[in-house]
Order: structure tokens, then C-alpha cells, then sequence
């Protein structure tokens, strides 16, 4: 029977990761995909360290996502936050809106 | 270990009280009137000032609990005199930057009493950041700091540039985040440990552990989240954007207290538990230096937005200190205190400056608007062009001998290529800071700034000035304390 190892989590793991990236860079429509894709990254991490944590039978790594899921949540209230201020004075959250400074 | 037994909780004192008086500020804050705008005038210059004094009372506590290495909290907490050299920076960078911030908050109905208590906020995250032994308090610090820093970039709610920065710099900021975060995943998984002492015995040259890819992997993750967070090169594209949009204070405690952090976490990263797998993140360290130099030198030239250009001025300066760190030993890490130390009073007065350029009321931020400024403001325009020659590093001012140091480090180690860059680059960067001079002397006057300079901005230009100036007279009183700190970084 087919085993499932800390190689396929990490393998998991890594790729949420890229589609994290890549849904922040490639994605040209809305902030609130941005903010996902953010989730997404964090998440990874997430996997990444309880596969550790079970693998090396270590519990230092189950604390640590602990605290990630903690901080992940704070970010998303502060990124939501600022998102709705800068809707009021925009009045749109399309990332190709976000252009008033070159760059 | 018992979960019972209380930890040793002297060495964390100074963070322990200024987590308190923020907790008190913002129960002072929320209970003080400001029903009327007058009594919210009142309330937040109330809250400035506790601030300020909290930052000074915690300064002095870390100069009390200092001495030799302590750690607490299981190891994930460290001082030493790295630790109290760089928490003194951040302190008093984060204390001149509130000074010199009232008047603008106050004359863009920006006076709310958060302000304060947010930048205090993060200058706790720093201290953590600066004493960190252990990749979860490391993130944990580090996520302290920015998540105020995104509110503070966004501070000015009702303007849309400076919301725009905020939201530019959060989702930028929580992509470096969770690249850091991937980092230390790997290396806890593949070392078997988030701790700094530990990791350094494993990695030691003698062990019988040869760093696996996982490990380097993580390495290189973390160093990409580290550079974003001091805005060095690859990972520079939101600086110039948010020191434009950002209202100005909050650009000022941008350029000096969260770099002046970020590096030091920097050094005690690189140097401490990867102290010996140097060769593995030397070459990356090189070319993040070399690249922030030159693009600081050559994107600065074009710019007409003061604000912008500091901003490329910043990366050029981080450029300069990572020299220090590429050398990798202990004359780089002396290098880099002595120009952070500099760098520190340089950028506060620097924009204290930038703070007076206010036309009836309102700010302006063009280069060209500095034009006769030598006629109607002469004091200020001589502050001004004290600052520009010292960040061109020109002798005997004091930006001279911070570039000194780190370039001196790195012609010790042989690494000629990088002192020979950071000299041309500092060459060419001389041409913009001189740029600014001629403008303020030589060019056709337009309309005055508004001729009254707040008590604080002029304590301050008045302050860092005398420094750049007098530097070379009482070097010592930075030199010691800084090989003092990069001594104990390595004396262990």
C-alpha cells in the first residue's frame, strides 16, 4: 500500500506556497484575491511545520503554527482594515487602480 | 522544566515596562476627553508626551539591565551588549522622530492620540526583534513591528495617497512574511530545532553536521524576508512608494528606527547560529549590497520628490551596511554599529528638515521648492547642507567616517570589488546630495516657507547637526560602545 510520508506534506506544502506567490504577482483583478493568496502562503508554512513537528516528534513546531494562526489572523483584520480605508477614499479595490504613485 | 517555575524576567524588563505603559497610554488615551477637536488636540498631545517619556524611562532601563550575555524565556530571549547598543538606536531614533512629528499631525488633523501609542508599539516589536534567540519569538517581534507599521503608513485615513502606501506596504510586507515564515519552517524541520544557541553548536565547523540543502534553502528564504524588511535591493519596489505616500513623520520613523531593527536582526541572524556557514550566504549578502548600492546611487539622480529620494538615498545607505555584514567578521559588525549610529542622527535631522518645508499651511515635498532657502531660512538651509555633505560623505563630518569603517572592513578581508563599488557609488550619490545644496543656495528663490520652526524640529536639527559637526572631536563616545557591542556579538 501506497505510504504518505513527510516528502508528499512538504511536496503540498510547497506547492500552496507557489500558488500563494504566484496569486499575489500574476493575479491583476482585486486586493481581496491578494489577501487570499497571503492566507494561502501562511497556511503552507502551517503544514509545513506540523509535518515537521510530527515527523521529528518535537512539539516546538505545533506551537510555532500555533502563533502563525494567531498573527495570520491579526494581519487579516489589519489588512482588511486598511482595504476598507483606502475603498472610501478610492472607491474601487482593483489592483490596477492602486497607481497613483509610479511604481 | 516545571511549567510552574517563573521565569528569570530581569533581562526582559525594559520590554516588559514598555508593554505595560503602552497597555496604560491606551487606557489613558481611550478615557481622556476628546469629544470636542480641541479636546482631542489636548488629549493626543498629552499622549505625545507620555509617549516620549515612556521611550526615555525604557531606555534607561535597558542601560540598567545591561552587562553580559543573559538569556530567559527558555532561550528565546537574549541581552547582551549588541542587544543594549542597537536597543538604545531604535530607542532614540523612535523618540526624535515622535518629537519632531507633532506640529505636522497637528496641522493636518492628523492629531489622534493613536499615533503615539503605535509607534511605540512598534518600537516594542524592534526590542523583541533586536533580542530574539529563537525563530518564533524572531517572527513574533517581527510581525509586532510591521503590523503597527502598516497602520501608521496608512495613518492619514482621509488621503488617498497614504492609504495607498498602507495597503502597498501590507500586502508587500506580508509576502516578505511569509517568505521568512517558510524559512523557518525549513530550517526547524531540517536542524530539528528553532533555537539560535542550539543551531549555532549544530552548524559549528568541527561538528559533525554538514548543512543539508533544506538548511540552505531556508537560509536564503530568510535572508529574501530580512532584505525586504531593511529594503535592500531585489526587494526595495515598495520603499520609494511608501515614503512618498506615508504622511512625512511617519516616513522619517520609516527610514530610522524599523532599518536600524531590521539590520540588527540582520547581524545577530547571520553571525549567530549561521555564523559558520558564512561561505553559503556571503555571495548573496555581496550582491544584495552591491545592487543597493548602485541603484540608491543611480535611481536617486532623477527624482524630484524629496520624500522619494530619501527613499532611494535609504537603500543606498543600506547597501553601505551590508558591506559590513558581507565581510562577516567582527571589525564588518563594528562597522556596521558606527553607521547605523551615524546614519541614525543624519536621516532624524535630515527630516526634521523636510518638516519645515511648509508654504502657508501645507506641506510641500519638491526639490525645486527648496530654492532660496539659504536667503529666507540661512540657519536651516546650513542644517540642511550639514546633513547633505555628511550623507555624501564628505570629511570631517560624521557620514564620512560610518562609510569609513565598513569600507575599511571590507579591504581588510580582501574583499576589494565591494569597497571599490561602494566608493564609486558613493561618488555618483554625492552628485544628488550636492544637487540639493545648489538648489538651496544658487537657485532663483521662489515663495518662502513659512518662517516658524516648532521648539522640537529645532532641538532636533539643532542636535543632530552639532553631532554631524562634532563628531570627530568625541568619536569615542560611539566608537567604544560599538566595539564593545560587536564584541560581545561574537565573544558569545
Amino acid at each position: 500500500m501506497f505510504e504518505i510520508g513527510l516528502s508528499h506534506y512538504l511536496s503540498v506544502a510547497g506547492i500552496l506556497f507557489a500558488i500563494g506567490i504566484f496569486g499575489i504577482f500574476i493575479n491583476r483583478k482585486n486586493v481581496i484575491v491578494i489577501m487570499m493568496s497571503i492566507e494561502l502562503m501562511l497556511l503552507a508554512v502551517n503544514i509545513n511545520l506540523v509535518a515537521f513537528s510530527t515527523h521529528l516528534n518535537d512539539l516546538v513546531g505545533q506551537v510555532f503554527a500555533i502563533f502563525v494562526l494567531t498573527v495570520a489572523a491579526a494581519e487579516a483584520a489589519v489588512g482588511l482594515a486598511i482595504l476598507v480605508v483606502y475603498f472610501r477614499n478610492r472607491g474601487s479595490i482593483a489592483v490596477e487602480d492602486i497607481n497613483m504613485m509610479k511604481g | 522544566m516545571p511549567l510552574s517555575e517563573m521565569p528569570n524576567l530581569v533581562p526582559a524588563l525594559p520590554e516588559l515596562f514598555l508593554a505595560v505603559a503602552i497597555l496604560a497610554l491606551l487606557m489613558i488615551g481611550v478615557f481622556l476627553k476628546s469629544d470636542t477637536a480641541d479636546n482631542a488636540m489636548r488629549t493626543s498631545r498629552q499622549i505625545w508626551m507620555l509617549s516620549i517619556l515612556t521611550l526615555v524611562l525604557t531606555a534607561l532601563l535597558v542601560l540598567t539591565v545591561s552587562g553580559e550575555r543573559l538569556y530567559t524565556f527558555n532561550g528565546m530571549f537574549v541581552t547582551d551588549q549588541f542587544a543594549v547598543f542597537m536597543k538604545i538606536l531604535i530607542l532614540g531614533g523612535a523618540g526624535l522622530t515622535l518629537l519632531i512629528s507633532r506640529d505636522y499631525l497637528e496641522m493636518n488633523s492628523m492629531g489622534r492620540f493613536e499615533y503615539g501609542i503605535l509607534c511605540i508599539f512598534a518600537t516594542l516589536g524592534m526590542l523583541m526583534m533586536v533580542s530574539a534567540n529563537d525563530l518564533i519569538s524572531l517572527y513574533v517581534g517581527l510581525e509586532m513591528q510591521s503590523l503597527s507599521l502598516y497602520v501608521l503608513a496608512a495613518f492619514r485615513r482621509d488621503e488617498q495617497r497614504s492609504t495607498e502606501a498602507g495597503l502597498k506596504y501590507f500586502v508587500l510586507g506580508a509576502l516578505a512574511s511569509g517568505m521568512l515564515l517558510y524559512g523557518s519552517s525549513l530550517i526547524y524541520g531540517f536542524s530539528g530545532t528553532t533555537n539560535f544557541t542550539v543551531m549555532a553548536e549544530m552548524f559549528a565547523h568541527g561538528g559533525d553536521y554538514a548543512p543539508s540543502l533544506g538548511v540552505i534553502i531556508g537560509i536564503v528564504f530568510i535572508l529574501a524576508g530580512l532584505a525586504f524588511k531593511v529594503s535592500a535591493v531585489p526587494f526595495h519596489m515598495w520603499t520609494p512608494d511608501v515614503y512618498e505616500g506615508a504622511p512625512t513623520p511617519v516616513t522619517a520613523f520609516f527610514a530610522v528606527a524599523p532599518k536600524i531593527a531590521g539590520l540588527a536582526l540582520f547581524l545577530r541572524v547571520m553571525t549567530g547560529p549561521f555564523g559558520d556557514l558564512v561561505d553559503q550566504w556571503q555571495q548573496i549578502i555581496v550582491f544584495v549590497s552591491i545592487a543597493s548600492m548602485v541603484l540608491g546611487a543611480f535611481a536617486a539622480i532623477n527624482q524630484t520628490n524629496i520624500k522619494r529620494m530619501m527613499a532611494y538615498s535609504s537603500i543606498g545607505h543600506v547597501g553601505y551596511a551590508l558591506i559590513g555584514l558581507a565581510v562577516g567578521t567582527e571589525t564588518g559588525v563594528y562597522g556596521v554599529l558606527v553607521y547605523l549610529g551615524i546614519y541614525m542622527f543624519m536621516t532624524v535631522g535630515t527630516f526634521a528638515c523636510i518638516l519645515c518645508m511648509r508654504r502657508g499651511e501645507r506641506m510641500v515635498e519638491d526639490i525645486s521648492d527648496l530654492a532660496g532657502l539659504s536667503k529666507s531660512q540661512p540657519l536651516l538651509a546650513m542644517a540642511l547642507t550639514i546633513f547633505m555633505f555628511s550623507m555624501a560623505g564628505i570629511p570631517p563630518l560624521a557620514g564620512f567616517f560610518g562609510k569609513f569603517y565598513v569600507f575599511m572592513a571590507a579591504v581588510e578581508a580582501q574583499l576589494y570589488g565591494l569597497a571599490v563599488i561602494g566608493l564609486v557609488t558613493s561618488v555618483v550619490g554625492a552628485f544628488y546630495y550636492l544637487r540639493i545644496i545648489r538648489v538651496v543656495y544658487f537657485d532663483e528663490a521662489g515663495d518662502p516657507f513659512d518662517k516658524a520652526v516648532s521648539r522640537p524640529i529645532a532641538f532636533v536639527v539643532t542636535l543632530s547637526a552639532a553631532i554631524m559637526v562634532f563628531f570627530i572631536l568625541y568619536p569615542a563616545l560611539l566608537l567604544d560602545p560599538a566595539a564593545a557591542a560587536a564584541s560581545a556579538l561574537f565573544g558569545g
